[in-house]
């Protein structure tokens, strides 16, 4: 049973691109909390220097020490870009954008020079593989592992570990550095080691989905549970299931479709993030656009009944209490005055009579409340 | 020397040389825009939301024709700036967020597309994985017309609107208040940053498109506090690694242009953080080094000075240790050294003492006087 699991390839790649996900989303998590989304750009790209040089040193590419030899690069880089800024002689976006093509440069070329004795090609490196995860396994327990499989599992146990172990001090430096550092939880050193086991993830997660896919696994998922709450363990625990609705989509789809399958998995990702947009309640776009209008429409009431308010028991009342004037004296649109004559007659403010609208004691009440007891008329 | 001269003299050598200097000054031209508006990012999330653009076109008119590519690569670049702006304008997500979503997504959907076209085989699909690190060998002669074109637009653009973009990157806020349309002027720019990748693309890529943008404009900055000759020299330097790029790349076989133009303009950034005038890292360490040996040269004199003024002896000899006592530190003997042959103090001997006393020359009580405001006393109303 286990064995046939393990031995399938559907379920492996699905497998693997769910363990990158639910890494990914576990940090990606407070990364986009602390608006630092844009260094997993830079990690993820500049760890390809890394992994060729560990390859030329050691001959190796995976292994607990290759894996935290190539992920030094990527915190090298935060260093860099973070040492250049503070140099003040160009800004931190710039600073960034200048280290991590280098590296990213320098480790293509590199794979480019040694292309004929080193496995990756240049387009591997930026697509990934994760349809040939299950070709290189590890025995264990007598069971065919995915090599892919087994180190990213590890990754995320430990991944797992640190948030959990560290939840608390994780909240505090995510959502107020400054109380962390007085009280001392030395907000840099999380900072650091948020971004040295990023750098972990995307080494691992190399193989499977290449460097600048990890990007959506890290980044999208977290926004999108943002999006749907303000609670950062149910914005956690959303990021996850998000990560794991849009592997098993995408690798349907990808079969489906006949196209790459860890694209289609990142693809997902946004879809996910684009239906959230829409939909969120309370922030999706489409609940906005309705707030929007009915604020808007509670306005006109507002304006409707102190207009009416002004004008009752004036000589100008008959010209004034009608719809024609809010169309001609308001210069409202006939539509929009006829909605706020009707949301205003459902709340019982006002009433039509001989042929004039005028205020039900609600609406007078109303009014008096909009101008205060004075009587300035 | 030969060799070079052979690769020079051919014609298609002589066409991508042109095309990659072409590209790298518009990229360095505009980019110094980019750079300036703190936009370097966004120019990396436009260039990698380019793919599916690029894609596309291919699909659309199933040739490898460059125009069409490049007119696929600039709508999702644009689509990309815009989702951009809704998602930062409409969420409460940052901007960074905002960036690593577009970029992330255009560039899976560009995977996902280009996966498909290899799928559907053809010999003119191999050429698209081009586009990911950039081939100057494959600009034709006829694409030359395309880029220039594209090329004379920004720059006419640039001319024109030089004012407002000038004001725009400097003080969005003094420009609104002035009544110019800074939302207007900013999409322009956005859109001019767009179409900067866009033609880049051939010659380094999508991926490592921002370096091209942001490199040549970080190493001009260095060099210059004007916005006129920072957007000239940016360009040039955009158009000298491009072109090195190019015909390194060309030369040997299989490296891609894209890596090699930015390791190149790397390089030059590299330079000139170190070696320019004024801001570059080793001006500022001598600097720094000068304001030290002043601020060391003028307490040893004051002191000496002090001493001087305390015993109402202009030529009074200080001791060594008095006046590291009177410091609180060694005086560095290099301080020392460098008085004594500037001429402000010289060395006296005070016997029966045999260690080293130093007194102020006339020199020297002139600057101590200038240093520390106060008069020395005159050397003849000293009393022995």
């Amino acid at each position: 049973m286990i064995a046939s699991f393990f031995g399938s390839i559907p379920a492996m790649i699905v497998l693997t691109g769910i363990l990158v996900g639910l890494s990914g989303a576990l940090l990606g998590s407070f990364l986009v909390l602390r608006g630092n989304a844009m260094l997993t750009d830079a990690i993820s790209h500049s760890i390809v220097f890394g992994i060729i040089v560990v390859w030329l040193m050691t001959g190796h590419m995976s292994g607990p020490v290759q894996v935290l030899g190539a992920a030094l690069t990527g915190v090298l880089t935060v260093v860099l870009s973070e040492l250049l800024a503070r140099s003040r002689l160009v800004k931190m976006d710039a600073a960034i954008g200048l280290v991590f093509p280098a590296l990213f440069a320098a480790g293509v070329l590199l794979i480019s020079i040694h292309a004929r004795d080193v496995h990756i090609d240049v387009q591997t490196v930026l697509l990934g593989e994760i349809g040939f995860v299950w070709l290189n396994t590890l025995v264990i327990g007598g069971v065919n592992v995915p090599v892919a499989v087994v180190t990213l599992g590890a990754v995320l146990v430990v991944n797992l570990a640190f948030v959990l172990v560290f939840w608390k001090e994780l909240k505090l430096t995510t959502f107020d550095p400054g109380l962390a550092a007085a009280l001392g939880f030395l907000p840099g050193v999380l900072h650091y080691a948020v971004l040295t086991l990023t750098s972990v993830t995307a080494v691992a997660a190399f193989d499977a989905v290449g460097a600048i896919l990890f990007i959506a696994f890290v980044i999208v998922p977290p926004a999108t549970a943002y999006l749907l709450t303000r609670r950062l363990w149910l914005m956690v625990v959303l990021a996850v299931g998000v990560s794991v609705a849009a592997c098993v989509a995408g690798y349907l789809l990808a079969i489906w479709w006949n196209v790459s399958i860890a694209g289609m998995m990142a693809s997902m990702t946004g879809v996910w993030f684009a239906l959230a947009l829409l939909f969120a309640p309370e922030r999706g776009l489409i609940a906005q656009a309705f707030s929007w209008r009915s604020k808007r429409l509670d306005h006109d009431c507002r304006a409707l009944v102190a207009h009416l308010f002004t004008h009752q028991d004036t000589p100008q009342m008959a010209e004034e209490n009608t719809q024609r004037a809010l169309v001609e004296h308001l210069r409202w649109p006939a539509p929009r005055a006829r909605a706020a004559i009707l949301r205003a007659h459902d709340r019982d403010l006002i009433e039509r009579r001989a042929g004039l609208l005028t205020l039900r004691p609600k609406g007078t009440a109303e009014a008096e409340a909009i101008f205060g007891k004075s009587d300035w008329r | 020397m030969s060799a070079l001269a052979d690769l020079l003299s051919s014609g298609i050598v002589r066409t991508v040389l042109m095309g990659a200097a072409i590209l790298g000054a518009i990229s360095g031209m505009l980019g110094a825009f980019a750079v300036l508006r703190r936009q370097s990012l966004l120019g990396d999330a436009l260039s990698h939301a380019a793919l599916p653009g690029i894609c596309l076109g291919f699909i659309i008119a199933g040739t490898r024709d460059l125009g069409s590519i490049l007119m696929g690569a600039f709508v999702t670049g644009a689509l990309a700036a815009l989702v951009m702006m809704l998602i930062v304008r409409r969420t409460t997500l940052k901007t960074d967020a905002a960036l690593g979503i577009v970029l992330s997504v255009f560039f899976a959907v560009g995977v996902v597309l280009l996966s498909w076209v290899q799928g559907q085989g053809g010999a003119a699909s191999a050429g698209l994985a081009s586009f990911l690190f950039g081939q100057a060998a494959a600009i034709l002669r006829s694409d030359l017309w395309i880029m220039g074109g594209i090329g004379l637009t920004a720059l006419a653009l640039v001319l024109a609107l030089w004012k407002e973009f000038k004001l725009v990157s400097f003080d969005a806020d003094f420009a609104r208040a002035q009544g110019f349309p800074v939302t207007g002027l900013e999409a322009v720019l956005t859109v001019m940053v767009a179409l900067a990748i866009v033609v880049g693309l051939q010659l380094v890529g999508v991926v490592l498109m921002v370096a091209l943008l942001i490199a040549p404009a970080a190493a001009a900055r260095q060099w210059t506090r004007t916005l006129g000759p920072m957007v000239v020299l940016s360009a040039v330097i955009g158009a000298a690694s491009g072109a090195a790029g190019a015909l390194i790349s060309a030369a040997s076989r299989g490296l891609a242009t894209g890596p090699v133009v930015v390791l190149i303009a790397t390089g030059i950034v590299i330079v000139s953080l170190l070696f320019a005038p004024q801001r570059g890292l080793i001006w500022q360490a001598l600097a720094k080094r000068r304001a030290r040996a002043r601020i060391s040269d003028g307490r040893v004199l004051t002191t000496l000075q002090g001493l001087a003024a305390a015993h109402s002896d202009a030529n009074y000899p200080a001791e060594q240790g008095m006046l590291e006592a009177a410091l609180g530190t060694r005086a560095p003997s290099a301080t020392i050294a460098a008085l004594e042959q500037r001429g402000l103090i010289q060395p006296v001997t005070h016997p029966p003492e045999t260690t080293p006393h130093w007194e102020l020359t006339a020199a020297g009580h002139i600057e101590a006087a200038a240093l520390s405001g106060k008069h020395s006393p005159k050397s003849d109303e000293g009393t022995q």
